[in-house]
């Protein structure tokens, strides 16, 4: 059987591009065609910029890669129109065990935000979560949307401009020269853009190694994540157990500093640790394997000139918490409004910098969530050793104790706080719903509230009329008593409120009454024009 | 705002400091480690307050005077 990674999707194509007398110039050029790219490619297109996508490679990632999808990127992905698709194929799971040594000491449930369209995770293979951005890319392309993946396309050389940026990309028929307006690098943690540009990449390396398997079995495991510390079958490390599509399993191990790695990637040597995990009789098929060190890092500075880093390229983070792949979308989403005000003229190129200072505020976050969670996981000194052993003892017996256990911090919003673009909060309305914070679903009676908001600015009045039109602002008008969970996460206990909404659904600002100027005075800010 | 408290205020010392020993009678260094911290986190968790617990956390790294 063929895999589904083992088959090219985006073939090599010779392009027009390659034949012209001159360096043609696009508007928007997107290295890589992970995750983050093809979001990024996606938004740009679906808000009528068109984009070309280039990368080395003609297929999805080989091996699983990123399995858990938090809610926020797929409300994300509700937006960009294929949401549903991920949601339909992925596993959903709420319920996560935590076991130490040979015992369960308690477990936990992520259903407590009810009245959300989306669960607050799914697990889907990275490839299938390519695949599908990629079915949709085709999809968009049959709708007219500027949007084209150029595969076998490896930058060479790029060369960095006032106004714009000149590439270099090798095909298998030869190189060519293509200008950008803007270039996005979604190139990964190894980033070969940022490397040619000299860019810094600085953390913390964490001394350490994991296994993971990716398994292919029927089994009576039940759809929830189980996480062990210190167990008997991987003494003195961790292990983690997660299921996928398809009966895949994700299994993560944690080896140690000091190991063998061409040993340890030994088949047999894989099926010994996997029996003594699953049991002896265990019956699977390996189908991804890999060892893994990591660390956390990030580039000084989000951009540089008309290139601009999202993803892996940007911030590094351990795997602890899926913030990986998950902030990569989020960086992608917060970009993409940005670059297309910037290229229409309705924004100065400064909009720019608030990309980088909401998302480097992100990227801190994830990096200290997942910092934490590794010195939990795997703890450096002999006291933190003891604390953390303490903390699970606790935990079995008293509450208490399992909000410390920490087995990763797992992805959430980012609210940007001291946002520049932030305008001005009202007393009294929920906290969640901040300035800065990304609009949180509720039902309606019918549908979902973000299903209302779109992907421009939006001034959404709950219960409160609007009696004007405003430029660039599309007014959402919605009642008050649409459903408890609305006037709860909107409301506290006002009777109405106005939101402004960027077109990445994060509020801007909030306000009790209806005051046109003030509303005029928050957009002009939330597009950077003061 | 509740300070932490820094005078007496054990009503029987010698009572609760021969508890405190007794816990630990007969234990290996390793399990009297891991008492200890277990302690630690329950008084913790029963003070709560992030202000006294930093405040402790600043008395109890303070050296002992040469």
């Amino acid at each position: 059987m063929t895999r589904i990674f083992e088959t090219p999707i985006y073939p090599y194509q010779r392009s027009a591009d390659q034949d012209a007398p001159a360096p043609v110039r696009h508007k928007v050029v997107v290295v890589g065609a992970g995750p983050v790219g093809l979001v990024t490619a996606i938004d740009l297109a679906h808000q009528g910029v068109p984009v070309v996508v280039v990368d080395e490679n003609d297929k999805v990632s080989f091996g699983s890669r990123a399995i858990c999808f938090a809610k926020r990127p797929l409300e994300i992905l509700d937006r960009l129109g294929c949401g549903q698709q991920m949601v339909d194929k992925g596993v959903t799971w709420n319920l996560g065990k935590v076991f130490f040594h040979d015992r369960e000491i308690y477990s936990f449930n992520l259903l407590a935000g009810q009245g959300h369209r989306r669960p607050a995770f799914i697990n889907l293979q990275q490839y299938h979560f390519e695949k599908f951005l990629v079915d949709h890319i085709r999809y968009m392309q049959t709708q007219g949307a500027p949007i084209e993946i150029r595969g076998r396309n490896k930058v060479s050389a790029v060369g960095l401009h006032d106004d714009h940026v000149t590439l270099e990309i090798d095909t298998p028929e030869g190189s060519y020269n293509i200008d950008a307006d803007w270039l996005v690098a979604c190139d990964g943690a190894n980033s070969p853009i940022r490397k040619m540009l000299g860019l810094g990449f600085s953390g913390q390396v964490f001394e350490d190694n994991f296994l993971i398997a990716d398994v292919v079995m029927e089994a009576e495991f039940p759809t929830e994540r189980w996480f062990w510390f210190d167990p008997p079958f991987n003494k003195g490390q961790s292990a983690l157990l997660h299921k996928q599509p398809d009966n895949v399993w994700r299994i993560d191990m944690q080896l140690g500093w000091d190991i063998d790695r061409e040993e340890e990637l030994k088949p047999e040597n894989i099926r010994r640790r996997l029996h003594a995990m699953l049991g002896r009789d265990a019956k699977f098929e390996l189908e991804w394997t890999s060892i893994y060190t990591f660390q956390c890092a990030r580039m000084e500075r989000f951009r540089k000139g008309h290139v601009l880093f999202a993803g892996d390229s940007a911030h590094q983070v351990s795997p602890f918490g899926a913030r990986g792949a998950n902030s990569g979308i989020q960086d992608a989403d917060n970009l993409a409004w940005k670059l297309r005000a910037v290229i229409n003229g309705d924004a100065p190129e400064a909009l720019l910098d608030s990309y980088c200072d909401e998302r480097e505020q992100a990227a801190d976050e994830n990096i200290l969530n997942s910092t934490r969670s590794t010195e939990f996981i795997t703890p450096k000194s002999e006291i933190s050793h003891i604390f953390r052993d303490a903390v699970l003892d606790l935990a079995e017996h008293h509450e208490f104790a399992r909000p410390l256990v920490n087995s990763g911090r797992l992805s959430v919003p980012t609210i940007h706080d001291g946002s520049p673009l932030n305008g001005p909060d009202a007393p009294g309305l929920p906290q969640e719903t901040r300035p800065g914070a990304p609009a949180v679903d509720a039902p309606l009676r019918k549908g979902w509230l973000l299903d209302r908001l779109g992907d421009g600015f939006r001034l959404l009045a709950i219960g409160i009329n609007v009696p004007d039109e405003l430029a660039g602002i599309e007014v959402v008008q919605v009642a008050a008593d649409e459903s408890d969970a609305l006037a709860e996460r909107w409301l506290g206990g006002a009777g109405g409120a106005l939101y402004l909404i960027r077109p990445d659904q994060h509020v801007a600002a909030r306000w009790l009454e209806y005051d046109r100027d003030a509303i005029t005075a928050a957009h002009e800010r939330a597009l950077g024009r003061q | 705002m509740p300070q932490l408290t820094l005078t007496a205020n054990i009503p029987d010392p010698d009572d609760f400091y021969e508890a405190l020993l007794a816990a630990h009678q007969g234990l290996s260094k390793a399990e009297s480690d891991a008492l200890n911290a277990r302690l630690i986190l329950l008084l913790a968790n029963h003070i709560g307050d992030p202000d006294i617990l930093r405040e402790a956390l600043e008395q109890a790294s303070r050296k002992p005077a040469s």
